[in-house]
């Protein structure tokens, strides 16, 4: 507990010179530090925030030393998390590299690909993508078709990928191949190789949100070396099953946010009454003020559920049945959300852009259609549903 | 926040479970429901429970009590619900005690914490006028008689009233009917002259009674509490029992969800068993992501009256909004898909399905705890 304290106060003092001023404030999206090769810092700040984190290991905090992680104890990493929190820091890098493939790649990646690769992800040197879904594999992924061929001294990899994220700005791919066409599951292999390859292009998707954060990824006679291959040929489906696990994680936090974070527009009571009007105090329209407490009563729920779930697992009684509801859960929640928010602001929350509407309200109007993707991707929710009856509650097929 | 149990608490839930599956199981309610039981619970079971320390689970061990708390009266209610085990539970103890706990005199409390904790004094709580849980909407009338007071006015669903030995009754001294202010608390006999008690037969076929007081005269000694002040302890006390009966309702729900579950993997149609159906499959997956939220509102509220949270209110509302209906979506889901067989009387669901409606009108459904959610945190 000692220790622990004198971390704090340490972690406290070092934040507190290291962490510029202009980095304890809300964050646009657009001032999101992805990293990678073209970044563009719009705040000179951002770059020296992420490169001082970046140096203790602390955008990684449990990643061992070795590959540039911060090697700190949950315990640590908790008090990290805190600190940061008081001081309202930005996160100092967002990072599928961190969220996503990093941990995949400490499980399963072998000694040369961690040294390889982990520390740059920590550094925010290189930005990842994921190819997992194809146009012919949404709900059913392990369909995927994307042809990855032995050519002797290299992999021949020939295939279309879809929604992957970012692709036309990322450096680098961890991409699921199909190396054997005899078999599903057991015939898919988890490949890494740079986006800069010949025969590599993505093309970014216009979504109904108007943002293109989604690219169509094609593969032509892309030659990938052999060391790249994590794992053992064949053997990709663990890798890609481990990964989904923490991208459903990142996703199902989602339903616990605040109006699109740093909008400024308050609680749900707030905006109900900014925009509907109040009556002695109350929202003025008994049925919206019902919907809200519908909402704030369901949101609690979710996050002590979610609360729960973590105390189970840290007393040792492994991840409890209830985290398998949290994907399907935490984005209907948010989807709920978001129509609620529509239904409180009305037409001010019906603009496209120009005059007429703040930045705040188009962000509404924006991510409540974004919010549409959340129980589609990483696993539907009726996807999420199948696997509940099946591996939870052992319903037959 | 313990949303985890400790060893002496899974201890005391196992304790529980046996008992109430081995001495109060459903065939129990039946027969006190088919033989129109005059006492409505069993009486000798109830004296077990007292002997097993639940009756003075939140007595503390100077009146005989054994201080488990209500982390622990919650996990008893749990099992009593999956059983719908008819007792005093709530009447006596959650009710009763608590009102007695926080608001008695020493002598009050000596006197009636010990025999409660015994397991030798049913009590109620004569609250409600009307079909609905309002409890600042008081027309009972407790008017000054030198150093006594006259008790005037009527009660309903007084849960256990037509056998308590002792009421607590929550009556006007002083305001108008809406007043939050000026309601008192007071301890009569329903012996006295005056009380007229009638038993009314629910449909979950547990104790309630109407109650009338007809100028019923009753001691300075009789106020638990201050004069005017009752406001503050039943709110208190009240919110105890919307916390208790989530944990009870949290055993209903439970139990429901496995019996239609295991129904759902027996039950064959069209050649299969019916819980192969996706139609089926995902609506019994949604029913259990709501009840792991129920688990961990019902954990945290029990938490929050141990820890003596100031924010009981809030999550005691939360928690009995939330079970409430989903008690009502669980029992109306669990009945339909035990098709026509659920619409028999042989078959427990509808049992469940009753109860889940008469503890959800029980000190606020749903309705009202989501008003009064907002009104606390003022919007």
């Amino acid at each position: 507990m000692e220790a622990l304290e004198k971390f704090r106060q340490e972690t406290r003092a070092w934040l507190e010179e290291n962490c510029p001023k202009s980095m304890r404030t809300p964050m646009s999206e657009e001032e999101t530090v992805w990293g990678g090769r073209n970044a563009k810092y719009a705040n000179p700040d951002s770059k020296l925030w992420l490169d001082r984190m970046a140096s203790r290991g602390w955008t990684a905090p449990t990643w061992p030393t070795e590959y540039g992680g911060g090697g700190l104890s949950k315990e640590e990493n908790q008090v990290l998390q805190q600190e940061l929190r008081r001081i309202k820091a930005r996160p100092a890098l967002s990072s599928f590299g961190i969220w996503m493939l990093g941990p995949a790649l400490l499980e399963f990646a072998n000694e040369e690909q961690k040294k390889e690769h982990l520390p740059k992800i920590v550094r925010g040197e290189i930005r990842w993508c994921q190819g997992y879904s194809e146009p012919g594999a949404g709900s059913d992924l392990a369909g995927l078709q994307t042809k990855c061929e032995d050519k002797g001294d290299h992999y021949l990899v020939n295939g279309q990928k879809i929604w992957t994220s970012y692709a036309d700005k990322a450096d680098w791919i961890f991409c699921l191949v199909r190396t054997d066409t005899t078999k599903k599951h057991d015939g898919i292999s988890f490949l890494l190789f740079d986006m800069m390859s010949p025969g590599v292009e993505a093309r970014p998707i216009t979504m109904i949100s108007g943002a293109s954060p989604f690219c169509e990824t094609f593969f032509t006679d892309v030659k990938v070396p052999k060391k790249n291959l994590v794992g053992e040929l064949n053997k990709g489906w663990t890798i890609a099953k481990r990964l989904l696990q923490h991208e459903r994680e990142m996703i199902s936090g989602m339903g616990l946010g605040g109006v699109g974070s740093g909008s400024g527009l308050g609680g749900l009571e707030q905006v109900a009454k900014d925009y509907f009007g109040e009556a002695d105090g109350k929202v003025a329209s008994p049925s919206l003020r019902d919907h809200i407490t519908r909402q704030k009563m369901d949101s609690r729920a979710f996050a002590l559920t979610m609360q729960r779930s973590a105390e189970e697992a840290k007393a040792g009684q492994g991840p409890g049945a209830a985290s398998s509801i949290f994907k399907y859960y935490g984005t209907e929640l948010n989807k709920r959300r978001y129509e609620l928010l529509l239904e409180l602001m009305g037409t001010k929350a019906l603009g496209w852009e120009g005059d007429g509407f703040d930045d705040a309200e188009i962000g509404v109007t924006r991510s409540w259609l974004r919010s549409k993707g959340n129980s589609i991707e990483g696993g539907t929710s009726e996807v999420q549903l199948n696997v509940v009856s099946k591996r939870v509650l052992g319903l037959p097929d | 926040m313990a949303l985890v149990l400790t060893e002496e608490q899974q201890l005391l839930r196992d304790t529980a479970t046996q008992f109430f599956q081995e001495r109060l199981p459903i065939a129990n309610l039946r027969k006190l429901r088919d033989t129109k039981d005059a006492t409505g619970f069993d009486q000798a079971a109830w004296k077990e429970m007292a002997d097993l320390g639940f009756a003075g689970i939140m007595i503390s061990e100077k009146y005989g009590g054994t201080d488990f708390g209500p982390v622990g009266l919650g996990l008893v209610l749990e099992q009593a619900g999956r059983t719908l085990a008819a007792s005093p539970l709530v009447s006596t103890v959650l009710l009763c005690g608590s009102a007695v706990q926080l608001a008695g005199n020493a002598t009050q409390r000596q006197e009636i914490l010990s025999a409660i904790a015994a397991g030798d004094r049913i009590m109620a709580l004569a609250l409600e006028e009307g079909p609905h849980h309002n409890p600042t909407h008081i027309a009972t009338r407790a008017e000054a008689d030198g150093s006594s007071y006259r008790i005037s006015g009527t009660k309903t669903f007084v849960l256990d009233g037509h056998v308590a030995e002792q009421l607590i009754v929550v009556a006007r001294t002083n305001g108008d009917e809406n007043d939050r202010t000026g309601i008192t608390l007071f301890l009569v006999d329903p012996k006295a002259a005056g009380v007229k008690v009638t038993r009314t037969i629910m449909v979950d076929s547990r104790n309630a009674a109407n109650i009338e007081f007809d100028n019923v005269s009753v001691p300075a000694s009789a106020v638990l509490g201050s004069v005017d002040g009752g406001n503050d302890v039943l709110e208190q006390v009240l919110d105890i029992a919307r916390i208790g009966l989530s944990a009870e309702m949290l055993g209903m729900v439970q139990q429901t969800f496995d019996t239609t579950l295991e129904y759902l993997k027996e039950r064959k149609q069209f050649g299969k068993v019916i819980g192969s159906f996706q139609a089926l499959q995902h609506r019994m997956a949604v029913l259990f992501s709501e009840i792991e939220l129920c688990r961990s509102v019902v954990l945290d509220a029990l938490s929050a009256l141990e820890e003596r949270r100031n924010d009981v209110p809030l999550i005691a509302s939360l928690a009995k909004s939330r079970l409430s209906d989903v008690a009502t979506l669980m029992t109306n889901e669990g009945l339909q898909m035990h098709g026509g067989m659920g619409m028999t009387d042989q078959f427990d669901v509808g049992l469940f399905m009753k109860r889940a409606r008469v503890a959800a009108a029980s000190f606020g459904d749903g309705n009202f705890h989501r008003d009064r959610y907002a009104t606390l945190e003022g919007y």
